[in-house]
């Protein structure tokens, strides 16, 4: 390995990383389906997909197997170039914005002397936060033009709820995460998750930094950003047939459904960072570390993604118990209610950061 | 590397900025524009401004833009037609604009020295912390502006509200 300069090791460890992550979160967007449709089933007292390999577990692959092999029908009134980078808009964005999610405690690895590269997060950017709430805004796109290029009414109606809510919930989503930054004085997704892994779980922001009414600000506006139930108006089969996606077909429907389900993960991994300390563990150091660095890495790689499935499962749960809410509600909600309890919990989390110096 | 980010960024917002005028439809044009806005925000970052690069992309074109598109696709606004253009732009329009790029060409290559340069990139592998700066500078030295600014947008929201506001 000598023979390779610092920056070939940064580029190849850069390149490996993103492929591993990129694997990972289309493999778990995969199975989060499947964990939708059993957990769903279940707590409406049937199956769910039982049929393909054990407890249905091979379904994803026959899922995406059917869709890819489906005939790609292009309806003759679109407008073609906007209808074809619609769904490449929406799912890039929710697979980009996952790169700067730091998955484990700092590991640096270091070949032949070369300086470490931190393996568990692809790019550690001081402003990772702002990274993410931006391409989350541009994800936006995906869902406006795949509804206007259709062509078709509920695709408009559906992805003009959307793009009103998305717009709306942004400010509430974004104000609430100001009283994490304040307690972290950075936007760095790591030092935000080290100010937090001091004493355990009692350092988190949700207890220890009492954060917990921006937490619940978040998670709502989030479910809403995501256009998840009980926001999910922008694809209300009741009235919309399935909202900015009618008309897509074959691989660029099943760009739109990976984008949604990767958009959750997304908002899960940054609830689990920002609220629950991300990888750090839950008993803080109660317990003396055990093993070596590897198994020290694999642990805070197992409570990163334990946090996430809870977020997940909460998603799905969500789901499944309730109603949607009707429009002008959705509104009045963000704006008159979400919005004002985010302002004052920054005032309030000022404050007290100001008085106690 | 920095200076192929330049080019190529640069040479995207130009393209952009050229495709935004000749573009028929509405909506091309509002893409086109986040498209500059997006090449400009890779300028910004690697100039070594990160957070006005982040502000751009989420108040331009996450927030500003996408009203855009959004009032485009509720007006359903339709293709615009293209005339010729009147004589008063061919005979003043374009050599104004020529007489203006080259001045101010001329003014930034003059007061080069006094305008402080800074070196493409030359932040980027340094990771300075320039959120804590521009807040140490919006809320001492320019407290008041920054302010007053505040007010303004706030003034042109009430008239908003006003303005849309049905007699009852």
């Amino acid at each position: 390995m000598s023979h390779l300069t610092n920056f070939e090791v940064f580029l190849l460890l850069s390149v490996l990383k993103v492929a591993v992550v990129l694997v990972i979160t289309l493999m778990s967007v995969a199975y989060t389906v499947l964990l939708e449709r059993k957990v769903i089933g279940y707590m409406q007292n049937r199956w769910g997909p039982t049929r393909t390999g054990p407890f249905g577990l091979l379904q994803p692959l026959a899922d995406g197997a059917k869709l890819f092999l489906k005939e790609d029908l292009m309806p003759l009134a679109v407008e073609r170039p906007l209808y074809i980078l619609a769904p490449v808009i929406a799912l890039s964005c929710a697979l980009v914005s996952i790169a700067v999610v730091p998955f484990g405690a700092v590991t640096h690895v270091s070949l032949s002397g070369s300086p470490g590269v931190d393996m568990f997060e692809v790019a550690n950017v001081n402003i990772g936060l702002l990274v993410i709430l931006g391409i989350t805004s541009i994800g936006v796109y995906g869902i406006a033009l795949s509804g206007w290029s259709s062509n078709n009414k509920y695709s408009l109606m559906g992805s003009l709820r959307s793009t009103a809510q998305v717009i709306s919930y942004e400010l509430a989503l974004g104000l609430s995460l100001v009283g994490v930054v304040l307690r972290a004085q950075s936007l760095n997704l790591r030092t935000i998750v080290e100010v937090q892994s001091t004493h355990g779980m009692l350092s988190w922001n949700f207890f220890g930094g009492f954060q917990s009414v921006a937490f619940f600000i978040y998670l709502m506006a989030a479910y809403a950003e995501t256009n998840r139930s009980p926001f999910d108006l922008p694809e209300a089969e009741s009235e919309l047939v399935a909202g900015y996606h009618t008309e897509y077909s074959s691989m660029k429907f099943a760009m739109f459904f990976m984008a949604e389900y990767a958009n959750m993960i997304t908002v899960s991994c940054v609830a689990t960072l920002l609220f629950f300390g991300g990888a750090s563990s839950p008993f803080g150091h109660l317990f003396p570390a055990f093993g070596g660095a590897v198994v020290q890495g694999i642990l805070s790689i197992f409570w990163f993604v334990a946090k996430v499935f809870a977020f997940l499962f909460l998603y799905i749960w969500v789901r499944s118990t309730l109603p949607r809410f009707r429009y002008d509600q959705l509104m009045s909600f963000g704006w008159k209610f979400l919005l004002p309890l985010a302002v004052a919990n920054i005032i309030v989390s000022s404050l007290v950061l100001a008085l106690r110096g | 590397m920095q200076l192929a980010l330049f080019l190529i960024f640069g040479a995207l917002a130009v393209a952009g900025a050229l495709n935004l005028l000749l573009q028929r439809h509405p909506i091309n044009s509002a893409l086109s524009l986040v498209v500059v806005m997006m090449s400009l925000a890779v300028l910004y970052w690697s100039l070594g401004a990160e957070f006005l690069a982040a502000a751009q992309v989420i108040v331009y074109s996450g927030a500003i833009m996408v009203l855009f598109v959004f009032v485009i696709m509720l007006l359903n606004a339709g293709e615009e037609e293209h005339t010729n253009g009147s004589r008063a732009a061919y005979t003043v329009g374009m050599p104004g604009a020529a007489a203006i790029f080259c001045l101010l060409s001329f003014v930034f290559l003059s007061e080069r020295g006094k305008l402080g340069a800074t070196e493409i990139g030359g932040y980027l592998n340094r990771g300075l912390d320039n959120i804590s700066e521009v807040s140490a500078t919006l809320f001492t030295r320019q407290l008041l502006p920054f302010e007053v600014t505040s007010v303004l947008i706030l003034v042109a929201i009430l008239g908003a509200v006003a303005i849309a506001r049905k007699e009852q």
